[in-house]
């Protein structure tokens, strides 16, 4: 058995995600990185966009809108303001917000339906 | 019904209307308490991931941030008061101003300018009878605050904090809030969230292993990890202190309001013997006068015979 990092993924309100992980790729300010078992101790900054989980029974991805990504002693731990897994993901929700935020030209907004829509489908 | 009678029964209905109304209130406050403990607890894996990583960056870099480092001669600190929007609670607020109160005397006796902001209708209003100047004040949001409240009020702060000293910036940030011990006990504490103060507390377990963390790898670099990460912790330890209030403020108005509904109790039970005793004494009289007046027919009757 692969050896496997210890992934917690928490919003500001809610513990999100946790369980063991093999890889996590995550985007931050510089790029996107993926971390497996390990990894030298990080502290990054995370852009808005798709984290993917890789676990021994599949994929999680989760949308994640600004945070950070820290990593010590094989304990990973994303933290975000707002964080959704891609099956919490109200599509058509993002989609009328998506068109909304198109509409009323209001960046962020755009960008955080954008995020949502492509953790749901898989498209990064 | 005799006019004493007449004023007991009414003071009793209104006694009982009034139990009835904070019997409801201890009743809500119950529910809510339960509530706002769950959100203190789903908020808690949050705040201390982030104390962690800010724990990391602070002991595991060189990085000199306006932050976190201890100014040499602070001059002036912000203190940030929570209180709620309703009265009702018991001593509530007025525990948390009085620590505010208190906080205030400490720091301008070690000469520094003390900035005011309140959250809460309470606050404010203690504040504006008094006409003390309050830097900005928040209200509306005091039992059931959301993190979009916490960074309304955070945002605020931070710029005041990154602020030069000169130009009307502050070197301090100090948060007054209500603790939520347990159900019977909240007490008001007073915290300093800026500069860090990185207490043994906060990191028990390196601290009795005895070991040193970790070097860290930051991304993009430890000046931006550090700028982007404060306003954040300071976000969520507002929040925490939002949520521990909101909570405390809950259990407070519970408790008072359970006193309140004993209280109409007792006087109720008072009440009733003092208009049983009244109506006693109204039958007592009305006897002795049918008897006197019997009597007294009786007696003419006797003589006129």
């Amino acid at each position: 058995m692969a050896a496997e990092l210890h992934v917690e993924l928490v919003a500001a309100d809610r513990s999100v995600w946790s369980g063991e992980a093999t890889l996590v790729i995550a985007r931050t300010t510089s790029g996107d990185i993926g971390v497996m078992p390990g990894h030298q101790p990080l502290l990054g900054v995370l852009e808005s966009g798709p984290v993917t989980i890789k676990t021994a029974d599949g994929n999680v991805v989760a949308a994640v809108h600004g945070g950070f990504i820290s990593f010590a002693d094989d304990k990973l731990s994303l933290v975000a303001e707002i964080a959704e897994l891609a099956d919490e993901i109200d599509v058509q929700r993002a989609e009328r917000a998506l068109e909304r935020a198109k509409s009323e030209a209001d960046a962020a907004a755009e960008r955080r339906a954008d995020v949502r829509l492509r953790a749901v489908t898989g498209v990064h | 019904m005799g006019a004493q009678l007449r004023v007991y029964k009414r003071r009793i209905r209104s006694v009982t209307a009034t139990k009835k109304i904070t019997k409801a209130m201890e009743m809500i406050a119950a529910s809510r308490i339960v509530k706002a403990q769950r959100q203190v607890a789903a908020s808690t894996p949050y705040a201390s991931e982030l104390t962690r990583a800010v724990t990391a960056v602070a002991t595991g870099s060189n990085t000199k941030h306006a932050l976190t480092t201890e100014v040499e001669r602070p001059v002036r600190a912000a203190v940030l008061l929570v209180t709620s929007d309703r009265g009702l609670a018991g001593g509530y607020s007025s525990n948390a101003i009085k620590a505010a109160d208190r906080l205030t005397g400490r720091l301008r006796s070690e000469g520094k300018d003390v900035v005011t902001y309140i959250i809460g209708r309470k606050g404010v209003a203690y504040y504006g009878f008094r006409e003390r100047p309050v830097a900005e004040s928040w209200t509306g949001f005091t039992d059931s605050p959301t993190y979009a409240d916490a960074k309304r009020v955070a945002g605020p702060l931070i710029e005041a904090v990154q602020l030069d000293t000169a130009e009307g910036g502050v070197d301090e940030l100090h948060i007054v809030f209500t603790e939520f011990v347990s159900m019977m006990t909240q007490s008001p504490v007073e915290k300093r969230l800026l500069p860090l103060t990185l207490d043994k507390s906060e990191e028990p377990e390196e601290a009795a292993k005895g070991k040193i963390l970790p070097l860290f790898d930051f991304e993009p670099s430890a000046e931006d990890v550090l700028d982007a990460l404060l306003p954040r912790y300071v976000e969520s330890r507002i929040y925490n202190a939002l949520l521990q209030s909101a909570a405390s403020e809950h259990a407070a108005r519970r408790r008072a309001m359970k006193s309140a509904t004993d209280n109409a109790g007792e006087l109720i039970k008072s009440l009733s013997r003092l208009a049983n005793a009244a109506r006693q004494a109204e039958i007592t009289q009305e006897i002795s006068e049918i008897v006197g007046g019997s009597s007294a027919l009786a007696d003419a009757n006797a003589g006129s015979d």
